[in-house]
């Protein structure tokens, strides 16, 4: 009998605040140590927490994004644990009544078949600071700007069974979060960070022993720490060995995991009601107003670019995943008047340039509008689609607009006809060999052959001649 | 319920304290006694009472998400036994 794999995640997804869940410090990213640690942050005696209501307004969009019950009271209670990046001695997090309850994200896979993934809860919590352990000589310097940054955490039930589906189920998180504007999504800050649960068994068999692997912060890394866990606990069980429930520590550059702590010396984290903060009320009003102001979700936008826009599903998938790349695509589908055209060119050049730059489509030098410039330019025939690259290259560089460059760089099409006819019939002229042998061929040779007169033409006009008028003149003068 | 001298050995580990196994003797008779006063607690009826979070029939107020806190990371620096490149040092810690 084979095996089954069965995962459950735990996500920790930044709040896109200003300022800290319990204090007025900046939450900035990149700041210089300790410059963003406030005396609530730092635990001084005395200093008393009040809550953001923003990070409140934040988790209950997620709560709504994804059907969710909104608890409208929810408490705040201490998880404590010594941790010198931790000097309250205790993490504010929510356990008894999160704010969010149980909800369900739907997820696409590859093959275009879907898959309904439940969320367990998502609660309120803040982070911790920064442990340096580097450059310290032996010591170990603590940075708490991160300290107090709000938090939610979003449990899954353990409702996936392939490392594909636990990326897909992440991607499509990180979609719903940026979409609705509560995260920015930036997983090389850490804005969202995956611990992932993993377990085998047998078919029919009940859920085996789970190790729980943590921190981890690309897309890439999870699907590799996945796969590495399964292989691991199969080898083990079928070496007739048991799994440990331990908690694992994942390295990206070497592909290896390690055992971080096991069960039996696991914390004990004595949760109690926090007694410095009073439970949080939401009313009827606020959530409805939250309701009515959110933006259209992801999935929405999918299917109306399918539907709308007549886009294929993979394309659809892809632009709706971010709401900078709808965003775009919509302005740029209205500019070029083809709403095709305007996804392909993203989702090629456009995606391609920006991969390589590893920058947004919102950073892109290439406006939404210049990109419909560029393509109306195309549909109308003013330059073909090979010259069009080299349009979007000098618009890239920052060379004005397309219409500007291709006035200026003289790109336009030629489509005159009695000007191509002019080339063409010197081509054939100066190529009396070349077109000698075209016409003893066979018509397969003379297929192949054809290629050759084409160029020519392109050569002489620097690629500027229209290509399905320089085909049919060449057809009618080669079969002369 | 009782508790044996190992559970207090084990508790005591997992809360990094370090316990003679003279006072673990003590230490498991006064836990015992207070966890039967506990058990006592426990007979009590709350089926049908809601946790308490708070005393009081309060709720939380809200603060608006502005920047009110100003860097004051010389001042604090300065209390702390060690510091340095704006960091608080603290004795090596390694997971």
């Amino acid at each position: 009998m084979s095996w089954e794999t069965v995962i459950g995640l735990e996500v920790h997804v930044q709040l896109a605040t200003r300022t800290k869940i319990f204090s007025g410090a900046s939450t900035a990213f990149g700041a210089e140590p300790n410059s963003q640690a406030c005396l609530i942050d730092m635990a001084m005696p005395g200093t008393l927490p009040v809550v953001n209501h923003e990070a409140i307004r934040n988790a209950v969009r997620f709560g709504l994004a994804i059907g969710a019950k909104i608890n409208q009271r929810s408490v705040f209670e201490r998880k404590n644990y010594f941790y010198p990046d931790l000097p309250k001695g205790y993490q504010t997090t929510q356990l008894e009544a999160p704010i969010v309850g149980a909800g369900e994200v739907e997820i696409r896979l590859e093959d275009g078949s879907t898959r309904t993934v439940r969320i367990h809860h998502a609660h309120l919590e803040e982070d911790a600071g920064k442990s340096l352990h580097e450059d310290f000589h032996g010591m170990t310097g603590i940075d708490l700007n991160r300290a107090g940054t709000p938090l939610i955490e979003i449990v899954t039930e353990p409702d996936m069974r392939t490392a594909e589906e636990a990326v897909a189920f992440a991607r499509k998180l990180h979609a719903l979060v940026t979409s609705i504007g509560i995260c920015d999504g930036d997983m090389s800050q850490g804005s969202m960070r995956f611990d992932v649960n993993v377990s085998v068994r047998k078919s029919g068999d009940p859920l085996g022993t789970r190790t729980e692997t943590k921190n981890l912060n690309s897309f890439r890394f999870m699907e590799k720490a996945i796969a590495l866990e399964i292989r691991r606990q199969i080898d083990l069980l079928e070496d007739g060995g048991t799994v440990q429930q331990e908690t694992r520590l994942y390295n990206g550059d070497s592909n290896t995991a390690r055992a971080m702590r096991t069960k039996e010396d696991a914390n004990d984290y004595r949760y109690f009601p926090c007694p410095d903060l009073l439970p949080v009320e939401i009313t009827e009003d606020d959530i409805e107003a939250l309701r009515a102001s959110l933006p259209e979700l992801p999935d929405a936008r999918r299917d109306r670019f399918t539907r709308d826009f007549g886009l294929p599903d993979y394309d659809a998938e892809i632009i709706s995943a971010s709401r900078d790349m709808s965003d775009y695509f919509e302005q740029a589908a209205e500019h070029a008047g083809d709403a095709k055209l305007a996804a392909n060119w993203m989702l090629g050049e456009m995606s391609a340039r920006l991969n390589a730059e590893e920058i947004g489509i919102g950073k892109s030098p290439v406006s939404a509008a210049h990109l419909g410039q560029l393509i109306q330019r195309i549909k109308d025939g003013t330059i073909s689609s090979k010259i069009a690259k080299q349009v979007f290259d000098a618009c890239w560089q920052g060379n004005g607009s397309p219409d500007e460059i291709i006035e200026r760089e003289g790109l336009k099409q030629v489509s005159d006809t009695g000007e191509l006819e002019k080339i063409v019939d010197g081509i054939i002229a100066d190529n009396a060999e070349q077109v000698a042998a075209f016409k003893a061929a066979d018509e397969k040779k003379q297929k192949k052959m054809f290629g050759f007169f084409v160029g020519q033409a392109m050569k002489a006009t620097q690629g500027k001649a229209n290509p399905q008028q320089i085909n049919q003149l060449l057809q009618k003068k080669l079969q002369d | 319920m009782a508790i044996d001298q190992e559970t207090v050995a084990r508790v005591a580990h997992l809360a990094r304290l370090h316990i003679s196994e003279e006072d673990g003797a003590e230490m498991s008779s006064r836990l015992s006694d207070i966890l039967a006063m506990v058990d006592q607690l426990q007979q009590a009826d709350v089926a049908d009472v809601a946790p308490l979070a708070h005393p009081l029939e309060v709720t939380q107020p809200l603060r608006k998400d502005e920047v009110t806190e100003p860097d004051i990371r010389e001042q604090a620096l300065k209390l702390a036994p060690a510091a340095e490149g704006g960091c608080f040092l603290v004795p090596r810690v390694i997971e």
